[in-house]
């Protein structure tokens, strides 16, 4: 699995650059329809904040869906509904009684603060909808929806790479060809360079003290990568292996700041910061079925768009046993199983939350910049070396916490210190971390 | 004086002094088997393999794990799909529940991780307890082995449902022929199990309730049923007690066990008043092993002198015959009625007879120790109806039997009669937790769930209402006893629903479910008060000491052991291991024999140069019944006499290592646990056992124990330099003789800040019982390595429980300083062998503060910590055992083998299901490191944490090691010295407070106390 997570991300990048061109080479022509921005950026505002937990535009989450809802319904019906759906219903509307059977009596909040003109613009907003990107601003980064895809399906990708390189063969025989033909040749080169080698070989041969440094040379050179080597026999920076799912956590921690103990809430209990359960990713996910428009994700050397990334929310439904068109669990669920990316030996006691609650350490010091990892992996090498450094350097804040009081005062008296390492309170014992 | 006395650990010590030299020059040899594998030439030569083809296998083979070894393995982590609420991955839980399995019953705490159990613990907020068997209780529930999977008929799977469908129909059909069924169990008490046994029996009246209990005190019931009209069993405060007189009553031991705990609370030296306790016996027990004076008696004399005490109180003169122990028994008559109310007498002879004249004295002394009122309901069975039972079985008139968790097919004396009953029966169904000789002979076999996967009341007194509530779904497809009951009788509510409004109904009244539920119990009141009727007990005690006939053969007083107890368990293999508190012998049972005996029959124990002890065979016949057995040969047992346990030599479905022992049920006739006029026979054949008694030399250090009476310890000044009873040791320095703690090799180190641990151990609380050992188990993942390496003395029990004798006399020189005759002298060595004193001492890794284990470690492996604990680095290790050679007490442990993952020790950690028990926290040691006890490093260290991440010092007693916390009589108490509150602190100050082999100056972080013993001086 370790092959797989590691194999040649060079080759993908080589690729990926062609599917760039690629995009480049599908022309899209925006159409420009008239559109109030200022009135659909006002109702794209107040649906954001009021609407948008239980309706979607084009799809029904707790609520129906509200794309062009006024070819549907009434306006004036519109309001009333709006201002006070209760008081709608009571005063025996049928159609209104009919909503609300319809999603199992599931009441909608009143929003009696709105006025006429809020209710027009949040109706604008669902009839134009989103305000479409301008694809002169298009970019890597940014990639236009539609019904392109952020990559090119393989077939593609193996015929360019294989015209790419007839075309190197072509260049190169080209040039072989033109040095031919300016009478350059290239055999008298090789020889004198061989003869210069051959003559070094020889100086090198009759002096004993050269023979003698270039052999120590070579054996601590030999000791110093056959050592660096086997050191790192074990050690796992790095790892990054090909998990079930295309979680990015630049998506989660980064864009949308969900704080890390959110999901890995056991860090502040527990020894295992543990992988969230499926119910914590539907907490969100329930009214998250699809990434926003132009999110773009690097996955195991591939750029994944808004398609694919939809389909991998839909692996978490799966798991979880929802359904997305009925909105309802099945019962039906199948528990993801993730790749463990951080493994300590057996012999090795460690605990999130000594580090996390009471060394009040933050996630990045030892898993990096998770917040820019669209791929988790392995940031810190997990040796022992690595733990005692920190140990060694880490003071620990013996002020307010009572624990440390006594501690604190006999130390302050004694000695006259006011901190001290971890390493100093006896971070270092064996038997601290071994047993 | 007290403590210049020898101790000896063997009768062969004692006999023959050599051998404990060549023992100790032994100890450290391991032989290699260079002959084994060289030794045959011609195999050798005419071998395919070559050496160079041997050079080749081992490079490429080396080759090929190098290269294997590069790429690590690929983990994967499953987390919920919906995660429970209370559970947080690496977070033990904590549930109070009850166990009850039919033998032992407790209020208990369970302690699971990631939703498996991992540790029982005793919930010391319903005063509950813990013995070993209820310890290693957690581990049967992992018996992949013998637990029931599957229902099944005919040796065919079928389903619940048509499993119901078809004994219902079967049952119906009985009931309307109105043909006899009998539902036999074990004693559940459980409150709310009776009265769905009750709803069942409306719905089917031919059906009949048996209770059996294998290890039956019906004799006691039954005389409780005669006196006070209750079948229970007695109460005893014994914490209240000035003299306890005990003929045979084991009850430190196994008699209805539990009571160690008022035990030694009437016997804190520091009171300055310890109970007085005298035992009559002829085995000898956990008891006898912590009277004050033991007396050996043989079973008949027991009787006599029962009786012989009934009159002297009572002044009443029935027939009886003097006995070599009248002087005492005269003694203790006046010693009782000094005592008055604080005094009373207990007796072990199941017999309803000798219960009712020990009802009778303690009625006379009219004694506040013995409670008729807040009964014991753990032991329910009834003799008599369970041999109306056997006799319409036999005679067909039975048509039906439903069985619950008994195995009479082992169990029962005539056993052969019950099977051949059994074939005449239309339907048998047996409700089991685990298969057995019984289940295999019934129609059909469903399983029942076990306790811990279980809901249920318990109600073992008067006034503790248990709870018991499941730690873990049912591991396998099983349904709980009352549910399946509840279905028969066509009550269609589950069994949880109907506990729950049973005990708010009947129970809780105004109080909350929930909240007890929480606590796993609920105190009410006593309503069961006892009325003493009038009844004749000169009858009674005429008709007891007609019953001890004198005969000519030898006299069997079978017992239960601390470790199977009746043999419930005993594919358990931390029970199987776990050594004998007295002979230190695991994996077995045999016949105990007085050293008299044995010499007359020619019995003997030989140790082996490597510590083992060897034994012959003896045939045992009563009334046609053979059995063969080992004789062990005990000290203390009474002449004439001899003991066997029962509960050992099950066979059916146990594992290979797990059949051990000899099955003693048949001689067990009309379960009465005494036995006259046995024969005894020497046979062919040696016995290996594997006891762990001598493998220990202490090679000459008697000081490791100290021992003094109660009138010293009150009056002598401890470090008196010529009298004292605690005094230091003396070192010669500078020619001069100065205290050994004066002087030292090393620097001290500054101890005063943060934690610095100590564990305390009281010897005058400690009664052996050894539940310690068996929570280390479980808390520490101690591996079990099995009877042959136990023999050859690797066994791997971080904690032990040395066991010492002790005599007053025990050289002529000790004679002649008594000024005793020739005569009297040879009679005081023969005498003083043959009743010995004994003292339990725990022993564990003393995390000594100058330790010579870790000045010898060539790699630093083990170091010491801050706060005094030895620790011991596994990753570090690399076996060369200087280390255990260099510890002067024994407790480094080495991992000769990988004991986890190997079929070749195929016990809990060689399968998914054993290995659930493994606690998270604590690795698995693999081949080639030393252990030992880390002083639960993991249990202190989460102490720490949580309250640093509740920003709190830690609290007072806060700290606590698995075997403190298991420890019943609070013999073993843990903490922090630098915390002046803790117990420990002053314990560790105490005037009894000593160090093992302080002349060493190791100093220990384990304190011992020294033990007092109530000689009952003026």
């Amino acid at each position: 699995m370790k092959s797989v997570a590691l194999h040649s991300k060079r080759t993908l990048v080589f690729f990926k650059s062609f599917t760039i061109i690629l995009f480049f080479a599908f022309s899209l022509s925006s159409f420009s329809q008239e559109v109030d921005e200022a009135r659909q950026k006002e109702g794209r505002n107040l649906y954001k904040s009021l609407c948008a937990s239980c309706h979607k535009l084009d799809k029904k989450l707790v609520g129906p869906a509200l794309g062009n809802i006024e070819t549907r319904r009434d306006r004036e019906w519109l309001y009333k509904w709006i201002r006070n759906n209760a008081e709608l219903r009571a005063s025996g509307d049928r159609d209104a009684i009919a909503v609300y059977e319809e999603y199992n009596g599931a009441a909608m909040s009143a929003f009696p603060q709105l006025t006429d003109k809020n209710i027009d613009d949040i109706l604008y907003y669902t009839t134009v909808g989103d305000p479409k990107p301008k694809v002169a601003e298009v970019t890597a980064d940014a990639i236009p929806s539609g019904g392109t895809t952020s990559s090119a399906p393989s077939w593609l990708i193996y015929v360019l790479a294989a015209a790419i390189v007839v075309a190197f063969l072509m260049i190169a025989s080209l040039l072989k060809q033109v040095n031919e033909l300016k009478g350059n040749k290239a055999p008298e080169i090789k020889s004198e360079i061989k003869r210069d080698l051959k003559e070094l070989w020889e100086g090198v041969k009759e002096n004993t003290f050269l023979k003698i440094t270039s052999i120590i040379f070579l054996l601590l050179l030999s000791a110093y990568i056959g050592f660096g080597t086997l050191f790192k026999v074990g050690v796992d920076q790095g790892y990054s292996p090909l998990q079930p799912i295309a979680f990015s956590h630049k998506i989660h921690s980064g864009d949308n700041k969900i704080d890390c103990q959110y999901c890995h809430s056991s860090a502040k209990h527990s020894k295992h910061s543990g992988i969230p359960s499926v119910n914590v990713c539907m907490n969100c996910h329930e009214n998250i079925a699809e990434v926003a428009e132009g999110t773009v994700v690097e996955w195991d050397g591939v750029t994944y768009g808004k398609a694919e990334l939809d389909k991998e929310i839909a692996k978490v439904y799966k798991a979880a046993g929802w359904d997305p068109e009925a909105l309802e669990y099945t019962g039906n669920t199948k528990p993801i199983k993730w790749i463990r990316i951080h493994n300590l030996p057996d012999h090795v006691y460690f605990n999130h939350s000594q580090h996390v609650k009471v060394g009040g350490l933050e996630c990045q010091n030892c898993h990096g910049p998770v917040e820019e990892m669209d791929e988790m992996y392995q940031f810190s090498p997990l040796t022992m070396g690595w733990c005692i450094n920190c140990h060694r350097e880490t003071k620990v804040d013996l002020k307010g916490t009572e624990y440390y009081d006594k501690i604190h005062q006999e130390l302050a008296k004694k000695y006259n210190v006011e901190q001290v390492s971890v390493a100093q309170l006896g971070g270092l014992e064996c038997g601290k971390c071994h047993y | 004086m007290a403590s210049d006395k020898k101790y000896w650990q063997s009768v062969e010590e004692l006999t023959n002094s050599s051998f404990v030299e060549t023992l100790s020059k032994n100890e450290f040899i391991e032989e290699i088997l260079t002959d084994k594998f060289l030794g045959n030439k011609e195999t050798l030569s005419n071998s395919s393999t070559s050496r160079r083809d041997f050079l080749k296998y081992v490079g490429f083979t080396t080759a090929a794990a190098t290269l294997a070894a590069c790429e690590g393995p690929v983990r994967k982590s499953i987390p919920y799909v919906v995660k429970p609420n209370d559970i947080i991955a690496g977070v033990a839980d904590w549930y109070a529940t009850s166990m009850a399995d039919g033998y032992d019953f407790a209020n208990i705490l369970v302690k699971t991780r990631e939703g498996r159990p991992i540790q029982i613990m005793p919930n010391k907020d319903a005063n509950g307890t813990t013995s070993a068997r209820v310890q290693a209780a957690i581990l049967s529930l992992y018996d992949e082995k013998l637990r029931l999977k599957e229902p099944v008929k005919d040796g065919k799977n079928i389903s619940w449902i048509e499993a119901d469908k078809e004994i219902g129909a079967a049952l119906k059909k009985l009931k309307d022929s109105n043909s006899p069924v009998v539902l036999l169990t074990g004693t559940m008490a459980s409150p709310s199990t009776d009265k769905i046994i009750q709803e069942f029996i409306g719905q089917y009246p031919n059906v009949k309730h048996v209770i059996y209990d294998a290890v039956s005190e019906s004799a006691t019931t039954d005389a409780m049923m005669m006196m006070y009209g209750k079948r229970a069993l007695p109460n005893y405060d014994l914490d209240k007690a000035k003299i306890i007189v005990s003929f045979g009553a084991d009850f430190l031991g196994d008699f209805h066990g539990g009571f160690e705990k008022q035990y030694v609370a009437g016997r804190k030296p520091e009171t300055g008043s310890m109970s007085y306790h005298v035992q009559f016996e002829s085995n000898m027990s956990l008891t006898g092993a912590n009277a004050d004076k033991r007396i050996v008696t043989k079973p008949s004399d027991q009787i006599f002198a029962l009786v012989n005490l009934f009159n002297a109180i009572t002044d009443s003169n029935v027939a009886s015959k003097a006995t070599p122990v009248d002087a005492q028994v005269k003694q203790m008559a006046s010693e009782l009625k000094k005592a008055g109310s604080k005094g009373v007498v207990l007796t072990g002879i199941n017999d309803k007879n000798a219960q009712l004249v020990a009802l009778a004295i303690n009625k006379a002394l009219n004694s506040e120790i013995i409670d008729v009122n807040n009964t014991l309901n753990i032991r329910q069975g009834n003799d008599a109806a369970v041999n109306q039972f056997v006799n319409d079985l036999k005679a067909g008139k039975i048509r039906g039997l439903l069985t619950y968790n008994v195995n009479p097919l082992y169990s029962f004396t005539n056993s052969a009669d019950f099977a051949e009953g059994l074939k005449k029966i239309s339907l048998s169904v047996a409700l089991s937790t685990e298969n057995n000789e019984t289940v295999d002979a019934s129609n059909y076999v469903l399983p029942t769930s076990h306790f811990l996967e279980s809901w249920g009341d318990t109600q073992f007194n008067e006034v503790t209402y248990g709870l018991m509530q499941p730690t873990i779904q049912p591991l396998f497809n099983t349904r709980q006893f009352q549910d399946t009951l509840l279905t028969w009788s066509g009550n269609s509510s589950k069994y949880y629903d109907y506990l729950k409004s049973f005990a708010t109904d009947a129970i809780l009244g105004e109080d909350s479910w929930n909240t007890a539920l929480h606590n796993g119990f609920f105190n009410k009141e006593n309503t069961s008060v006892a009325v003493s009727s009038e009844i004749s007990i000169v009858d009674a005690a005429m008709q007891l000491s007609s019953s001890a006939k004198k005969s000519n053969g030898f006299e069997l007083n079978l017992y239960t052991k601390i470790n199977l107890g009746d043999g419930k368990q005993a594919n358990n293999p931390w029970l199987q291991e776990f050594p004998d508190p007295i002979t230190r012998a695991s994996w077995d049972n045999y016949l105990t024999m007085s050293i008299v005996d044995a010499k007359e029959l020619g019995f003997t124990n030989p140790v082996k140069d490597n510590g083992a002890i060897d034994g012959d065979y003896a045939k045992v016949s009563l009334n046609g019944k053979e059995i063969i057995v080992p004789v062990m040969i005990q000290p203390g047992q009474a002449r004439g006499s001899v003991g066997l346990a029962l509960g050992f030599g099950r066979t059916f479905g146990l594992k290979d290592e797990m059949q051990v022992g000899v099955n003693a049920y048949p001689l067990y006739k009309n379960s009465n646990n005494i036995q006259f006029g046995v024969t005894i026979e020497k046979v062919a054949g040696t016995h290996k056992f594997a006891c762990t008694q001598v493998q220990k030399t202490i090679a000459g250090r008697h000081d490791i124990l100290k021992v003094a009476s109660l009138k010293e310890y009150k009056t002598v000044a401890p470090k008196d330099h010529h009298n004292g009873w605690n005094k230091p040791s003396y070192v010669s320095y500078d020619h001069k003789e100065v205290e050994a703690n004066t002087i030292d090799l090393w620097d001290e180190h500054n101890r005063e800040l943060g934690h610095h641990f100590n564990l305390s151990i009281d010897l005058t609380s400690c009664t052996g019982c050894g539940a310690c050992i068996v929570a280390c188990h479980a808390e520490n993942n101690v591996p079990v390595v099995g009877k042959n390496e136990v023999r050859v003395g690797r066994d791997m029990h971080w904690l032990r429980i040395d066991r010492y004798y002790s005599s007053e006399v025990e050289t002529r020189e000790d004679a002649k300083e008594l000024g005793l005759s020739r005569a009297k002298t040879y009679k005081a060595l023969e005498t003083e062998a043959e009743n010995p004193e004994v003292t339990f001492q725990p022993m564990m890794c003393q995390h000594c503060n100058h330790a010579p284990c870790e000045t010898v470690c060539p790699v630093a492996a083990t170091t010491h910590g801050r706060q005094g604990q030895n620790q011991m680095t596994y990753n570090r290790c690399v076996g060369t055992r200087y280390c255990a050679n260099n510890c002067p007490y024994r407790v480094r442990r080495f991992n000769w083998f990988n004991y986890s993952n190997n079929s070749e020790f195929d016990f809990n950690m060689n399968n998914e299901y054993g290995k659930m028990v493994l606690n998270p926290d604590v690795v698995v040691r693999s081949r080639g490191v030393m252990e030992k006890c880390s002083m639960c490093i993991q249990m202190t260290q989460a102490t720490i944490l949580k309250a640093k991440k509740e920003g709190r010092a830690v609290n007072t007693d806060e700290f606590e090691t698995a075997c403190s916390s298991a420890c019943t009589t609070g013999a073993l108490v843990f903490g922090d010295v630098n915390n002046k509150q803790d117990k420990v602190t002053a314990l560790a100050k105490d005037k009894r407070a000593y160090t093992v082999l302080d002349y060493l100056q190791t100093k220990p972080n384990v304190v011992y106390q020294v033990k007092i013993k109530n000689k009952n001086e003026a």
